[in-house]
């Protein structure tokens, strides 16, 4: 039987480009559907009612929403290039860092680029980034020898996303200064053979910050 | 080797339930060890020193924290027993993602609802109804939430029913009047003996949020 896996996206959102690694990483075939979040449509609306968000994975006609959910479906289908460890423990610890990533990390650096406070939310990301760091040890990725559920989960902090939002703003969270390791980690991360051909195109992505968070004239 | 096996916990969470429901599904023998959230133990801080939250789990001296996290763990390595998760990838995938909104959602309107009065409490009210509402038709017409089966979102679920009386006296309504299906459900539930067991008693849910948020 045929597998038809379809993926609605978009270009530079970090959500979506979490699933297309994982699918290029197991060599899983998809069509890319991008979507306009101004104008979302019926097709969207109808595979994902209750969030009304990409990205949304669907597999043979049925949808699966929220990323991590979908990484998680994607590991347990296409059994190529395990993104999860067996060990039940280690399996634990790397949900338990994904969501950590998910609910502490991205909304603290979201928050970095707005206007309120910004001293105290830098020092907060900065105080999370270091207990992630902390957690990389002297591993080359989370994953291990090689890229894993964490780090996939982690591509808008080892990706272009944070170092352009960072410098576009103005401010210093992922530096060399305060996190060597994850520094190091971010370099392995984007020159990974399969994510570096799977992150969004730099310049539109600069240019989209510069008019989302960039000085206004 | 005997295994063993401790939970840091706090009797009315409704996270930390979940962990006991899962335990008692599994038959696992462990100790339990209350916490008090103003004075936490160092055994707590030392094993969550990331979130310093219970429940926490703690597995031959190791620890695994975050309730459905440890719930999963639990599922997987007592795994001759009482499967908690559908083995079909895509209901696991479903089973994950209403868990996630039940986690997104739930608390924090049920929350509005202790802690303000007036119109805001009104707004509380209703998000919350509204949450279980789309619950309820997640359910249909199915004894449990994945079919036949007493499992993983039943389970992230049914501990907040501990919280129901708390939230219609506090909020003064009725939720079975808005949400008879989840009701039934829930008293279907109530009838397995793991989890009366591992619920809290409603009126001490309540008497600790009384004194929590001093009402």
């Amino acid at each position: 039987m045929g597998e038809e896996v379809k993926l609605f996206a978009v270009w530079g959102s970090p959500f979506s480009r979490r699933v297309e690694m994982a699918l290029k990483l197991k060599g899983v075939e998809y069509e890319y559907i991008e979507v306009d979040l101004q104008n979302k449509s019926d097709l969207l609306l109808k595979y994902n009612p209750v969030h009304k968000k990409i990205p949304v994975l669907v597999h043979n006609g049925k949808p699966i929403a929220e990323s991590v959910v979908i990484l998680e479906y994607i590991d347990e289908t296409w059994k190529g290039f395990p993104l999860l460890p067996k060990d039940p423990y280690q399996r634990a610890m790397a949900r338990f860092w994904a969501k950590f990533i998910e609910e502490k990390c991205m909304p603290a650096l979201f928050k970095c680029a707005g206007t309120e406070d910004r001293e105290k939310a830098v020092e907060e990301a900065c105080e999370l980034l270091k207990l992630l760091e902390n957690e990389l040890e002297d591993k080359k990725f989370f994953g291990g020898e090689n890229i894993g559920f964490v780090d996939i989960v982690a591509d808008f902090i080892g990706g272009y996303w944070l170092r352009d939002i960072q410098e576009i703003v103005g401010v210093k969270i992922l530096t060399r200064e305060n996190l060597p390791k994850l520094c190091e980690w971010s370099d392995e991360f984007v020159n990974h053979v399969v994510i570096k051909e799977n992150l969004p195109p730099r310049d539109k992505l600069i240019a989209y910050f510069r008019t989302r968070f960039g000085p206004k004239p | 080797m005997a295994d063993e096996v401790v939970l840091l916990d706090l009797y009315v969470s409704m996270y930390g339930m979940r962990v006991r429901l899962a335990l008692a599904e599994k038959g696992v023998k462990y100790e339990y060890k209350e916490e008090d959230l103003r004075t936490k133990s160092q055994l707590l801080l030392q094993m969550n020193p990331v979130h310093k939250k219970i429940p926490v789990l703690i597995h031959n001296g190791k620890p695994i924290c975050e309730s459905l996290i440890i719930v999963q763990y639990i599922d997987e390595v007592w795994k001759d027993k009482a499967p908690l998760l559908p083995s079909d990838p895509y209901q696991r995938a479903q089973a994950r993602f209403w868990a996630d909104f039940i986690d997104k959602k739930l608390y924090d309107a049920g929350k509005k609802i202790c802690t303000t009065k007036g119109e805001e409490q009104e707004a509380g009210k209703k998000e919350f109804i509204e949450i279980l509402k789309v619950l309820e038709g997640e359910l249909g017409d199915k004894p449990y939430f994945m079919g036949e089966r007493f499992g993983f979102l039943d389970i992230a679920l049914i501990t907040f029913y501990s919280w129901f009386h708390a939230y219609e006296t506090l909020g003064n309504f009725s939720i079975e009047a808005e949400c008879p299906k989840l009701i039934s459900w829930a008293k279907r539930c109530m009838q397995k003996e793991s989890v009366s067991k591992s619920l809290a008693d409603p009126k001490k849910v309540y008497e600790f949020l009384v004194v929590m948020y001093g009402l």
